[in-house]
Parts: C-alpha cells; structure tokens; sequence
C-alpha cells in the first residue's frame, strides 16, 4: 500500500466501559475524500481524535503517511500532526482570543515569522472564507456559521495535507451549509484531502467520493455513493431511508456514567 | 459492595493519583523550559494575585481584630494585654495567615482555575490547542502554578500583616501601649516561623493551582460536568490545604 494516505488497521476504542469501535477499518488515501456516517453518539468525533493521537487505541494500528503514530511521543506525534488540521464540532474557537489570533494562532505559538508576515498569513486565510472584516472581533461575537468558516481557517494556516470536519454542517441554516460545502470543495480543488465524519446524507453526498458506516462499533458499509445506494445490508439501507423499524434498530442504549468521576469525590 | 467493584474504584483512584503526580511533575519541569508564556502569566498573576487582594485584605482584618479580642480577654485577669501582638503575630504567620488566605484563594482562583480549563475541554479547545501543537501542560497548568507560587507567599504576608493592623486597633481599645504592642511581636517569634509563613502558603499555592488543573483536565459531560468538577476541586483543595497544614507544621516542629 502506498505510503501517502491515512489507515486505521483493525482499531479497537472503549471508554467508560463501552466498545466505541470493534476491529475498525479505515483507508483515507490523498486525493480521495471520504465521509464516515454513523448517527449520533456512534463514535464518529472519536474516530477523528484517535486518527490525531488525542486519544490512544486500545488495539490495532493508525498510520499517517506511512508512520505509525501509536508508538510516538507527544513531541514527536505534534511533527506528524502538522499535517493534519481538524474543523471540531463546535468551532473549538479559543474564547480569549480575538479571530485574527485564533486563526495565528500556530504561526505566533511557533514564532518563526515576523508579526507582518503572520497578520499577512491570517488576512489571506480569513479571507479564503470571507470574515477578514473579523479579524478583531472574539468569538462570542460571531454566529454559529461564522465560527465554523473561522475554524476553517485556523485550519489552514498551517497548509495541512487533509483537513477533517466534524458535523460541519449539523445546526447550521441552508445559507449556512452551502457556505461550508462550497469552501470544501474549494479546498478540495486546492489539493487538500478532507475526511468528514457526519449524519448529514445531503453533504455527504456533495462533497465525498467514498462513504464508509459505522454502526454499533463495526464498519457495516465502505464504498462509493453508487454502492451505498445499492447496498445489501438492511442497516444501511435503513440508515439512509428511515422507517418505523428503524426506531429500534438505531435507539442508542442508556449512556454509561462518565468515566472520570472516582472515588476522590468528596462532595 | 462485591470485590471486583471495590477493586475497580481503588485501580481508579491510584491510576488518577499517578495521573495528579506525573501532571504535577510536567508542570514544574515546564517552569525552567521555554516557551515561558510570559503574556499568560502575567495575565493569571494579575487574576489571581491582585484580583484575590480585596477579600485576602477582608481576611485578614476581621481574623486580626478577633483573634486580638479574645487574646485580650484572656490575658486581663494576668495584667499581661501587653503580650497580644505577639500572639496575633504567631498565629496568624504561623497558621491563620497561610491557611486562611489560602482557603479564601481556592474559593475564588481555584474554582475558576476547573471551570476555566473544563469549560476548554468540553468545547474542545484544549484538543484543539493540542492540534496546534502546543504542549498543553505548559500553556495552562504552569503558567497558573507559576503565578500561583508567587502570589499565594504575598498574599499569606499581607494577610499577616492587615492581621496585626486589626489586631494593633484592639489592643489600644485595651489601653495597651503601641510600642509595647509591637516590641511583644519579636519576643514570640523565631525566624524559623517567618521561613514556615512563606513556605506553607506557596505549598498550598502548589495545590489550588494542581488540584484546580488536574480536575479541570478531567472534566467531563458538558456544562454540568464543568459546575461539578468545580465544586469537586474546591472540596479537594480545601480538605488537603488543611491536612497538609498539619503535616507540615509536624515537619516544622521537627527542625526547629
Ligand atoms: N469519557 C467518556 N466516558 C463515557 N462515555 C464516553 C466518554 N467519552 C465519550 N463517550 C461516549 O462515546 C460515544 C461516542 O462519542 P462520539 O465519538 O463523540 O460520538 P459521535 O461523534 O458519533 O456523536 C458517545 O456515546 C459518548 O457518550
Ligand atoms: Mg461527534
């Protein structure tokens, strides 16, 4: 296999008791962008935190350009990182700072480049998604949508190879969602790799050329839109066109008590 | 409660005692390395060093004032009201001073310390920062330790200090001379208990700043997650301030 790509071989992820993935499988090769369904609460974020080293596997192997990652230290893993940058859930924006340093925020961490040549850096990348007007404002001032496009470009300042989305478009309005799926693709066309993972069919399908899904730990499906269609397994099909049965084969179980609470509770 | 449980919940909290230790270490370590973070530390040694000044000065007054009254109360039958500023001195640097001022700071600067670093993990800031490649150790947890270990010694002197101000008020209330009052305070004390007045709080400025950070990492569950993980280390730090205290004191007596 050619080492330019992502792979998740045979990973296995429990927390607090519950087997989140079982035996998974991932191939994300450059050039290629993929979309990981799954409903909520499937373990889709986890995916994306275990591929960035946030969290360690329980078993099995994730190589990132052809380097495992399981054995590396946090200094070294932060090398192998760099080419990886992640648009999170909510936008992850640092809230005390304004969007012009959360989007330099690398470039002023590494200190490399001079103050001009950084403010320059942000404006390009701010301006990539339209919010140079911004660049002084803090987080809490901007809309859901505005703070995702800034996410985006907090992702780029550090020219990433592949670019992961979580939920992207989940909460945002239609104006909204057609923002997000034209700078993917934009990016797409620029020669980054994106890997998102969502239950949102509409920008799958609008921005994915392979479509794996997860569903309860295991990998039940992995190909093209064209197979996902046709696919003959009645979870997927269900997955994609819900009915009443689906109530029943989709309802989460209770969530477990979180995991980090001890007994150095004293309260 | 079956073994196997009972196993699993002391397997947890060993591992989360290893967990404290080794953040404990990382931190301490990344006080000597670059990147130093100076902007971040300034800006928490302001929040928590002037910001917690009002309440520590509060503190210290009424502790002073009261503690003067009842010395005051006690040593009229002797005729020996002239000895309470020694009394207010050693107490307070000794023990009020440090554990007092240090209570108060866990209250204010440790909750916020949790909620502050818990709001960042359940909004995913702290991956975030880690994705960006910052070693997230040295920009939260030392950066506050930092801080902390240099506020929380002035914080118990100034507390000391206001104390023996309270304290000063009372006893001329008493009729006892000033200059009686302040000559009583070195006839009390030994340098040891002005070395033992610094070293107490900046440990317990160790703790805040740890078990504040520590449990703030751990948080989980969204914003109710953040409300109880705060309230957890704010029971934490205020047992251990105080357990620790009687150790160390121990210790003290020990080299004396
Ligand atoms: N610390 C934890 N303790 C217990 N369960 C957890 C913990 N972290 C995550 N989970 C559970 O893991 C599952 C997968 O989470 P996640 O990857 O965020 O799902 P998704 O992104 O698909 O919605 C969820 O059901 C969540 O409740
Ligand atoms: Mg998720």
């Amino acid at each position: 296999m050619s080492p330019h790509g992502i792979v998740m071989d045979k990973v296995s992820y429990s927390v607090g008791g519950r087997q989140i993935l079982k035996d998974f499988d991932l191939v994300l090769t450059k050039g290629v962008n993929r979309t990981i369904l799954g409903v909520s609460g499937a373990g889709k974020t986890t995916i994306l935190k275990l591929i960035l080293g946030l969290l360690p596997v329980d078993q099995g192997r994730i190589l990132i350009d052809g380097v495992e990652i399981g054995a590396l230290r946090e200094s070294k893993l932060r090398e192998v990182r760099r080419k990886i940058a992640i648009v999170f859930q909510g936008g992850a924006l640092f809230d005390s700072m304004t969007v012009g340093e959360n989007v330099g925020y690398r470039l002023i961490e590494e200190g490399r480049l001079s103050d001009s040549e950084i403010e320059r850096i942000v404006l390009e990348k701010l301006s990539f998604v339209g919010l140079e007007n911004s660049i002084d404002l803090y987080p809490a001032e901007l809309s859901g949508g505005m703070k995702k496009r800034v996410a985006i470009s907090r992702a780029l300042a550090a020219e990433p190879d592949y670019i992961f989305f979580d939920e992207p478009t989940t909460g945002l309005d239609p104006i909204g969602v057609y923002n997000i799926v034209d700078l993917m693709k934009r990016l797409q066309g620029e020669g980054k790799t994106t890997l998102m993972v969502t239950h949102d069919l509409h920008t799958a399908f609008a921005v994915s050329q392979r479509f794996s899904f997860l569903h309860q730990a295991h990998l039940v499906f992995e190909g093209t839109r064209e197979e996902l269609m046709a696919a003959p397994d009645e979870t997927t099909r269900e997955f994609l066109s819900p009915s009443e049965r689906s109530l029943f084969r989709f309802t989460e179980h209770p969530h477990q008590e979180h995991q980090t609470r001890t007994i150095t509770e004293l309260e | 409660m079956p073994i196997a449980a009972l196993e699993n919940k002391l397997k947890l909290f060993f591992v989360e005692v290893e967990e404290f230790w080794l953040l404990s270490f990382r931190a301490v370590i990344g006080i000597f390395s670059k990147p130093f973070y100076y902007r971040e530390f300034v800006t928490q040694l302001d929040r928590i060093g002037v910001g917690s000044l009002f309440i520590v000065l509060l503190t210290g007054l009424f502790t002073g004032m009261v503690m003067a009254l009842q010395a005051l109360l006690q040593l009229k039958p002797f005729a020996a009201t002239s000895y309470v500023g020694g009394m207010v001195a050693v107490t307070m640097v000794k023990e009020l001073g440090p554990v007092l001022s240090a209570l108060m700071v866990t209250g204010r600067v440790g909750s916020a310390i949790t909620a502050e670093i818990g709001t960042m993990v359940v909004t995913e800031q702290v991956d975030a920062m880690r994705v960006e490649g910052t070693d997230i150790v040295k920009r939260l947890v030392t950066a506050r330790l930092k801080a902390i270990l240099i506020a929380m010694p002035l914080l118990a002197v100034i507390t000391d200090f206001i104390a023996l101000v309270g304290g000063f008020f009372m006893a001329a209330g008493y009729q006892v001379n000033p200059v009686m009052y302040r000559q009583s305070i070195p006839q009390f004390m030994v340098f040891q208990d002005l070395i033992e007045g610094v070293v107490k709080p900046a440990f317990f400025g160790f703790l805040i700043a740890m078990i504040g950070c520590h449990v703030g990492l751990r948080t989980g569950g969204g914003a109710e997650g953040v409300g109880n993980a705060s309230k957890r280390a704010v029971v934490l730090t205020s047992v251990f301030i105080l357990v620790s205290d009687f150790f160390l004191t121990k210790i003290f007596i020990a080299f004396r």
